[in-house]
C-alpha cells in the first residue's frame, strides 16, 4: 500500500511538473495544487497504513501514527487558502490584463 | 437574473435542515470520535451553498444578513481567546479543561473549553469558505 | 511559568484580529497598532532580560511535554531577532500612516501587517519544524495578501511571481518535513538534533538536508533570488520596506537553525555548498545592483548581496563568524527597512524611480540627502556605524578557517554596494538642482521621522554595540553548541 501510494505520490508530481511549466495561468495554479497533494500523500505514506483509527479505546498499542494525518490536514488548509486566494488573484489579474499567458504578462508597461 | 426551479427551491429547503443537523452532530461528537469543528465548519457552510444556488445570492444575504470575514474574524478571536485564558489561569498557553456534572434525566454531561476552540475553528470555516465563494461569483 | 514566550505571537494575532472589527476607524486603528507593536518590544526586551538570568526558555502548550507536543524555544539568538522585527515594524508602520492612504488603510492593510507580524515573531520562537511551516505560511499568507494590496497594475503582474515561486518552495517544505519525518520519526528540533547526534549524519539525511537548503534558499532568497528584485519593488514603500527588512531574514533564521542544530555533523557537503551558494549570490546581487537604474530595483539587489554576506557566517561556523552574522542581520534589518523607506520617499517626491531622471535633491531636501548617505556608508561597513561591526568579525572569522576567497567576494560586495548606492546619490542628491522651491513637493514629518530613528538605530548599534554584545556572544554560543539547546528543551 505504502509503495502503490509513494508511485501515485510520483506521478502527481510529474503531471504538476508538466502543468507548471506551461504558459497558462490556469495551468500553473492546477500544477501547484496538485503537487501539493502529491506532497500530502508522501506525508500519509510515511506515517504508513497499519493500524487502527487512534481514537481513545480499547485496543491500545495498536494505533496508526496520528501524527502525519494532523499534519496533513493542517495542510491541506493552509494550501486551500493558498489555491483560493492565487484563483481569485488570477480572476482579477485576467479582468484587468484580458491575457492569461505569463509570457504576455511580463511584456505589459506598469501603467 | 432569476432563478425559477420549483424542484430545486424545494427540495433544498429540506435538505438544508438535515445538512445543518448533520453539521450540529459532527461537531458535538468531535469530541471522542469522528468529527470537530472544522468537519462541521464545512458541512454547515455547503448548507449555505446549497442556499446560494438554489435561490439568487440576494435572497439568501437578507435571510442571513451577515458579513462573513467577521465571522470569519470572529471564529478566529474565540479560538486564539481559549488560549490567551489559559494565560490567565497560569497554566501553559492552549491548555485545556474539563469537568463533568452528572444531571438529572440527561445523564453524564462533560463539557470542555475544547468545545469552545471548536466552535471558533467552526466559525472561520465558515466564514473563510462562504467569503471565498462569494468573492468569485459575486462579478461573473 | 514561561507564558511570556508565546506572547509575541498572540498579541499581533489578537491585535489583527480585533482591527479587523474595526477596520471602518482608520485613527482607532493607527493608535492600537502602535500600542501593540510597542508592547511587543517591551515584551521582547524582557524576554531578553529574563534568558539572560535564566538560560534558554521554553514553554510546551497544553502542557504536552516536549517531544510530544507543540513547543515555543526562546533563545538569545530568536528574542533578538524578535525584537529587531517589531522595532522596524512599529517604524514601517508609522511611516504607512502618513503614506499609505485611508482607502488602502479601512481595506484591513493593518490587520494584515499584524498578521505577518504574528507569522515571523511566530517563525522566530518555535521549536518544531511543523510549526516553523505553519508560522511561514502565515507569514507567506499576510504577505500575498499585502503585495497585491491595492491591486495597481505593477501589484498584480509582479504577485504572481512572487506567489507561484513561494508555494512551489512551500510544498518542498512539506516533502522535506515527509522525508524528515519519515526517516527520523520526530519533528522537534531538539529531538531532532539528538537523534541525528545518535545515529549520525547518514547520507540519507545529508540528502534530505539539501532539500531543505533549497527550501530555505528561495525563501531568503540564497542563490534562487531571481524572483526578488521584481516582486519587491511592487508593492507600496512601506510594505516593500517591511518586506525586505523581515521576510528573507526569516529564511535566514531557518537556515542558520537547521544547519547548526540539525545538519551540522556533515560540514564538507553542507556548509561548502552553502558558501558556495553564498559566493555566487554575492557576484549576481553585486552585478544586479550596479545594472539597473530603477532605484527600486537597486535597492531590491542590496537585499540579495546582504543575503549572501549574512550566510557566509553560516559557511565559516566559527564563534566569530556566527557573531558577526549575528550582529550583521539585526543591523540588515534596520538598515533595511531604512533604504527602502528612502527611496520611496525619494520616489513620491520626484514621481520617477530612476535615479538619472533627478538631480540636486540635497538642496530642496537636506535631511533627506544626509540620511541617504548615512545609509550608504552603513551598508557599504564604514566604522561608527552598524554594518562595521558584523562585516569585520566575519572576515575575521573567514581570515581563521582559511576561507580568503568568500571573503575577498564578501568585502568586494561592500565596494559594489557603495558604488551602486554612491551612483543614486552622486546623480539625484549632488548637481543642478531640477525642482525649484514653488515646485517642490512638501516633505511629511511623518515621513521623515521614522527614517531618523533608524538612522539614530544604526549609530546606537554601531557605537554601542558593546551593550548587546553579551547577548550576541550568547546566541552564537548557543548555535554553536548544540547540546545547550536540546538540554533546554529536554531535560527541564
Amino acid at each position: 500500500m505504502e509503495t502503490l501510494i509513494i508511485i501515485l505520490a510520483g506521478i502527481l508530481v510529474t503531471v504538476s511538473t508538466y502543468l507548471m511549466l506551461s504558459k497558462n495561468l490556469i495551468r500553473i495554479i492546477l500544477g501547484m495544487s496538485l503537487l501539493t497533494h502529491a506532497s500530502h500523500l508522501l506525508l500519509m505514506a510515511m506515517g504508513g497504513f497499519k493500524g487502527n483509527v487512534p481514537i481513545i479505546g480499547d485496543q491500545a498499542g495498536e494505533f496508526i501514527d496520528a501524527l502525519p494525518q494532523a499534519l496533513i490536514l493542517t495542510s491541506i488548509v493552509i494550501s486551500f487558502g493558498v489555491t483560493s486566494f492565487i484563483l481569485v488573484l488570477a480572476y482579477r489579474n485576467y479582468e484587468t490584463f484580458k491575457i492569461d499567458n505569463l509570457d504576455k504578462l511580463w511584456g505589459i508597461k506598469d501603467e | 437574473m432569476k432563478i425559477n426551479e420549483v424542484i430545486l427551491q424545494s427540495i433544498a429547503k429540506l435538505v438544508v435542515f438535515i445538512i445543518l443537523t448533520l453539521a450540529l452532530y459532527l461537531f458535538f461528537s468531535g469530541h471522542n470520535a469522528p468529527g470537530g469543528g472544522f468537519i462541521a465548519g464545512l458541512v454547515l457552510a455547503s448548507a449555505i451553498i446549497l442556499l446560494f444556488l438554489a435561490f439568487d445570492m440576494e435572497t439568501v444575504l437578507k435571510g442571513i444578513p451577515l458579513d462573513f470575514k467577521m465571522i470569519a474574524a470572529l471564529g478566529v478571536f474565540l479560538a486564539v481567546s481559549t488560549g490567551v485564558g489559559s494565560i490567565l489561569f497560569d497554566v501553559p498557553f492552549l491548555t485545556h479543561t474539563i469537568v463533568a456534572y452528572d444531571l438529572p434525566l440527561l445523564g453524564m454531561i462533560e463539557l470542555s473549553t475544547v468545545t469552545l476552540f471548536e466552535a471558533g475553528v467552526a466559525l472561520t470555516v465558515v466564514g473563510v469558505v462562504i467569503t471565498i465563494i462569494l468573492t468569485i461569483s459575486e462579478d461573473v | 511559568m514561561n507564558n511570556i514566550i508565546v506572547l509575541p505571537l498572540v498579541i499581533p494575532i489578537l491585535t489583527g484580529i480585533l482591527l479587523v472589527f474595526l477596520h471602518r476607524h482608520v485613527k482607532t486603528q493607527r493608535w492600537i497598532s502602535i500600542i501593540a507593536t510597542i508592547l511587543n518590544i517591551v515584551i521582547s526586551f524582557i524576554i531578553l532580560q529574563k534568558i539572560h538570568v535564566e538560560g534558554i526558555l521554553k514553554l510546551d502548550f497544553g502542557g504536552w511535554a516536549a517531544p510530544y507536543g507543540i513547543t515555543f524555544v526562546a533563545d538569545s539568538f530568536a528574542v533578538l531577532l524578535v525584537l529587531t522585527a517589531n522595532f522596524v515594524t512599529a517604524l514601517c508602520l508609522i511611516y504607512a500612516m502618513f503614506s499609505i492612504g485611508e482607502k488602502r488603510e479601512k481595506l484591513f492593510f493593518y490587520p494584515f501587517v499584524h498578521l505577518l507580524v504574528a507569522g515571523v515573531n511566530g517563525s522566530f520562537l518555535t521549536g518544531d519544524l511543523f510549526n516553523l511551516f505553519v508560522c511561514f505560511e502565515v507569514m507567506l499568507l499576510a504577505s500575498y495578501a499585502l503585495i497585491t494590496h491595492g491591486g495597481t497594475r505593477i501589484q498584480l503582474r509582479e504577485s504572481i511571481k512572487y506567489i507561484v515561486i513561494n508555494v512551489l518552495s512551500s510544498s518542498l517544505f512539506v516533502i522535506a518535513i515527509a522525508y524528515l519525518y519519515g526517516s527520523i520519526g520526530t519533528l522537534n528540533l531538539a529531538h531532532l538534533s539528538a537523534r541525528i547526534a545518535e545515529s549520525g549524519q547518514t547520507p540519507l539525511l545529508t540528502a534530505i538536508s539539501l532539500l531543505f537548503l533549497i527550501v530555505f534558499s528561495i525563501k531568503s532568497g540564497l542563490l534562487l533570488y531571481q524572483w526578488l528584485p521584481g516582486s519587491y519593488s511592487a508593492p507600496p514603500t512601506a510594505i516593500a520596506a517591511l518586506f525586505g527588512a523581515l521576510l528573507t531574514k526569516v529564511g535566514v533564521y531557518a537556515l542558520f537553525r537547521t544547519f547548526s542544530l540539525l545538519f551540522y555533523h556533515e560540514p564538507a557537503v553542507t556548509h561548502n555548498l552553502i558558501g558556495i551558494m553564498a559566493a555566487i549570490t554575492l557576484i549576481g546581487g553585486s552585478i544586479g545592483a550596479i545594472a539597473y537604474k530603477n532605484i527600486r530595483h537597486i535597492v531590491a539587489y542590496n537585499v540579495v548581496i546582504a543575503i549572501g554576506f549574512i550566510l557566509i557566517g553560516l559557511a565559516v561556523s566559527t564563534q566569530s563568524a556566527i557573531e558577526g552574522s549575528i550582529y550583521y542581520l539585526i543591523h540588515d534589518m534596520i538598515i533595511k527597512a531604512l533604504l527602502f523607506l528612502l527611496a520611496g520617499t525619494m520616489i513620491t517626491l520626484t514621481r520617477t524611480s530612476r535615479f538619472d531622471q533627478v538631480s540636486g535633491l540635497i538642496r530642496n531636501y537636506p535631511v533627506l540627502g544626509w540620511l541617504f548617505f548615512i545609509a550608504m556608508l552603513s551598508l557599504t561597513g564604514i566604522p561608527p556605524f552598524s554594518g562595521f561591526i558584523g562585516k569585520i568579525l566575519v572576515g575575521y572569522g573567514a581570515v581563521e578557517t582559511g576561507h580568503f576567497l568568500l571573503l575577498a567576494l564578501g568585502f568586494i560586495s561592500s565596494l559594489f554596494v557603495l558604488y551602486s548606492l554612491l551612483r543614486i546619490f552622486m546623480n539625484s542628491f549632488w548637481g543642478e538642482t531640477m525642482i525649484s522651491e514653488d515646485q517642490e513637493a512638501p516633505l511629511k514629518k511623518g515621513l521623515i521621522i521614522p527614517c531618523l530613528i533608524l538612522a539614530l538605530a544604526t549609530i546606537a548599534l554601531g557605537v554601542g554595540a558593546e551593550s548587546i554584545a553579551t547577548y550576541v556572544s550568547d546566541a552564537a554560543n548557543t548555535l554553536l553548541n548544540p547540546d545547550i539547546y536540546i538540554d533546554a528543551v529536554l531535560n527541564k
